[in-house]
C-alpha cells in the first residue's frame, strides 16, 4: 500500500533542461503578451495610438496578437514547463521521447514568432483564439502530437503504480486541445496565407465556440488545475485536502465543460434548445469548479500561517480565490436574461481577465516562483521581498482591471437597452463610448500595474539564475544532486 | 424510438455514471489507498527517501537488487 519510489535513495536523472527552457520563455512571453495588452488598452482610451505605425499597429491587428501571446505563448510555455516537471516528479522517471522533447520547445517558439509576424501583417482566419493561418495550424498540430507522445510516453514508463491526479488533468488537457484545434481549424487553403473554414453559417459559429469555450475549459482551466494539484500541496507542505474529491472533481469537470460553448451564442441563429442546454450545463459547472477550488484552498487548513510569510503560496491561494470568483460569474453570465445585459459589453472582457489575470497568470507566477529555485538549485528566489511586491502589484492590477470593466459593462448594457416612451433609443452608441472612457483609463492603469509586476519577476528570476550561489547554499529541493549521482 | 426516450435514457445514464464515480471515490474500502496516493508529490523528496531508506534497512540486504514491491490494489 505505498506509492513511493522503487528503490529508496535513488532518483531518476530528471530532465530539467526542457523545464528550464520553457520556464524562462514563459517569463519572456508573459511580458511581451501583457505589454501588447497594455498598448491596446491605451489605444482604446487614446485612439490616436492606433496610428503609431499603420496598418500594423491597428487595434484590430494587435488584439489577436495579445490574446495569442498571453494564452498560447505565456500560458502555453507555463503549461509545457509545469507538465513536463510534474509528470517526471510524480512518475519518478525521466521524460520519454528523445528528439521529440526539444522539438516541442523549438517548434512552439517558431509558432509564436510566426504568430507575431503574420498577425500584424493582417493574415488571419478570423476565428477567435484560432486566428493563425493554416500552415501554422499544421505545425501546431504536429507539435501537439509530439507533446502528447512525450507526456503519455513518460506516464507509460512510470515507476509509481498510481497516476497522480495532476497528470490526469494535464492528460485531459493535451487530448482535448488536440481534438479542438484540429476540428476547429479544418479549412480549405486558397493560397499560402489564406484559407476558408470548412464550416459555414451557424455550424461554423457553434464549432468556433465549442472550440473557444473549451480552450478556456481545458487550456486555461483543466491544465492549470493540474498545476494547482501539484504546486499548492508542495508549497504548503501538505497533501491535497481530499484526494477523493479530486477524482470526482476531474470527471465532473471534464464531462460538463464540453457542453457549455453554446452560451457564447445566446439569442443567435443557434437552435433555442442548444442555447438552453449550454446555459444549463454552464450553471451545473459551478459545482465541480467550486469543488476544485475548495479542495485547493482547504489544503491549507492548519497551515494558514504560512500565508503570512510565503508570498509564493499567497500567489497560489489568491489565484484560487479569483478562480472561484470567475467561475461564479461565468455561470451567472451564461443565464440568458443576464447575458441579454452583458453580451458584447466590457463585462465579458472583465470576466475573462478576472480568470486570465487573477487565476491563470497568478497561479502560473506562483508555480514559476516555486520552480526557479529548484531548477537552478538555489535555496530560494534572489529576493523574497520582490516576490511580495509582485504579489501586491498583481493583485491591485487585477482588481482595478476587473472593477473598471464591471462598471463599464453594466453601464453599456443599460444604456444600449434604454428606450424612450415612444420606442426610440435613449442613447446613441457613441454616448456609451464616451461614458466608457474613464473605465478604459482605469483598465489601462490596472494592466500596466500588473505588467510592471512581471518586470519585477523577470529581474528576480534573472538574478536568481545568474548570481553565484552563496557559499554552502543548498538547493531547497535536494533531488538534483542525488539524481546526478545515479 | 421517440427522441425524448433517448434523452431520458441519457439523463439516467449520466446520473448513474456520476453516482458511480462518487461511490468509487468515496467508498471506505479505498480511503486508505487514496490517502497514500495523495502523498505522491512528496515521495521523491530527499527527506522522504532517507526515512524510507532507514525503515527498510533491516530488510535491505535480502532485497538488494530486487525491486521493492510497490503500489496498491487496483
Amino acid at each position: 500500500m505505498t506509492t513511493t519510489v522503487a528503490e529508496a535513495g535513488k532518483l531518476p536523472d530528471y530532465d530539467y533542461n526542457i523545464v528550464r527552457q520553457f520556464t524562462i520563455m514563459s517569463v519572456v512571453w508573459g511580458i511581451v503578451g501583457m505589454g501588447v495588452g497594455v498598448l491596446i488598452a491605451a489605444q482604446l482610451a487614446w485612439p490616436a495610438l492606433n496610428d503609431l505605425w499603420q496598418p500594423f499597429t491597428n487595434f484590430g491587428r494587435l488584439r489577436p496578437l495579445h490574446t495569442n501571446a498571453v494564452i498560447f505563448a505565456f500560458g502555453g510555455s507555463v503549461l509545457f514547463a509545469t507538465s513536463y516537471y510534474v509528470v517526471q516528479r510524480t512518475c519518478q522517471t525521466r521524460l520519454w521521447g528523445g528528439w521529440l522533447i526539444p522539438f516541442t520547445f523549438w517548434g512552439w517558439q517558431i509558432v509564436i514568432i510566426a504568430a507575431a509576424i503574420t498577425l500584424p501583417l493582417g493574415y488571419t482566419s478570423a476565428k477567435e483564439y484560432a486566428e493563425l493561418e493554416w500552415p501554422i495550424d499544421i505545425l501546431i498540430a504536429l507539435i501537439w502530437v509530439a507533446y502528447g507522445l512525450v507526456f503519455f510516453g513518460t506516464i507509460v514508463k512510470r515507476n509509481t503504480s498510481h497516476i497522480y491526479v495532476a497528470n490526469w488533468f494535464f492528460g485531459a488537457f493535451i487530448i482535448t486541445v488536440a481534438v479542438l484545434h484540429i476540428v476547429n481549424s479544418i479549412a480549405i487553403p486558397v493560397s499560402t496565407w489564406k484559407s476558408y473554414s470548412a464550416y459555414a453559417g451557424t455550424t461554423d459559429a457553434m464549432i468556433q465556440w465549442w472550440y473557444g469555450h473549451n480552450a478556456v475549459g481545458f487550456f486555461l482551466t483543466a491544465a492549470f488545475l493540474g498545476i494547482m494539484y501539484y504546486f499548492v500541496p508542495k508549497q504548503a507542505g501538505r497533501p491535497v485536502y481530499s484526494y477523493q474529491l479530486s477524482i470526482v472533481h476531474f470527471w465532473a469537470l471534464i464531462s460538463i465543460y464540453v457542453w457549455a460553448g453554446g452560451h457564447h451564442l445566446h439569442y443567435s441563429a443557434l437552435p433555442d434548445w442548444t442555447q438552453s442546454l449550454a446555459m444549463i450545463m454552464s450553471i451545473i459547472l459551478l459545482a465541480p469548479s467550486w469543488g476544485g477550488m475548495i479542495n485547493g484552498i482547504m489544503t491549507l487548513s492548519g497551515a494558514w500561517h504560512k500565508l503570512r510569510t510565503d508570498p509564493t503560496l499567497r500567489f497560489l491561494v489568491v489565484s484560487l480565490s479569483f478562480y472561484g470568483m470567475s467561475t461564479f460569474e461565468g455561470p451567472m453570465m451564461s443565464i440568458k436574461t443576464v447575458n441579454a445585459l452583458s453580451h458584447n459589453t466590457d463585462w465579458t472582457v472583465g470576466h475573462v481577465h478576472s480568470g486570465a489575470l487573477g487565476w491563470v497568470a497568478m497561479i502560473s507566477i506562483g508555480a514559476i516562483y516555486h520552480l526557479v529555485p529548484i531548477l537552478w538549485n538555489r535555496k530560494e528566489m534572489f529576493s523574497v521581498k520582490l516576490v511580495n511586491a509582485h504579489f501586491w502589484l498583481a493583485t491591485i492590477g487585477t482588481v482595478l482591471y476587473i472593477a473598471a470593466m464591471w462598471v463599464n459593462g453594466i453601464t453599456q448594457g443599460l444604456m444600449w437597452r434604454a428606450f424612450n416612451a415612444d420606442g426610440t433609443l435613449t442613447y446613441s452608441f457613441v454616448e456609451s463610448v464616451v461614458a466608457s472612457k474613464p473605465g478604459y483609463i482605469v483598465r489601462w492603469l490596472g494592466g500596466a500595474i500588473f505588467t510592471s509586476g512581471m518586470l519585477l519577476m523577470a529581474y528576480n528570476v534573472f538574478r536568481t539564475v545568474t548570481d553565484e550561489p552563496k557559499e554552502g547554499e543548498v538547493g531547497r529541493d535536494e533531488s538534483l544532486p542525488v539524481a546526478k549521482s545515479v | 424510438m421517440d427522441i425524448d426516450i433517448l434523452r431520458q435514457i441519457g439523463v439516467v445514464l449520466g446520473s448513474l455514471a456520476f453516482l458511480g464515480v462518487c461511490w468509487w471515490a468515496f467508498s471506505p474500502k479505498r480511503k486508505k489507498r487514496f490517502e497514500e496516493d495523495a502523498k505522491l508529490p512528496f515521495a521523491d523528496e530527499q527527506e522522504t527517501l532517507d526515512k524510507s531508506a532507514r525503515e527498510s534497512d533491516s530488510t535491505a540486504e535480502k532485497k538488494a537488487g530486487e525491486k521493492q514491491e510497490q503500489g496498491q490494489d487496483k
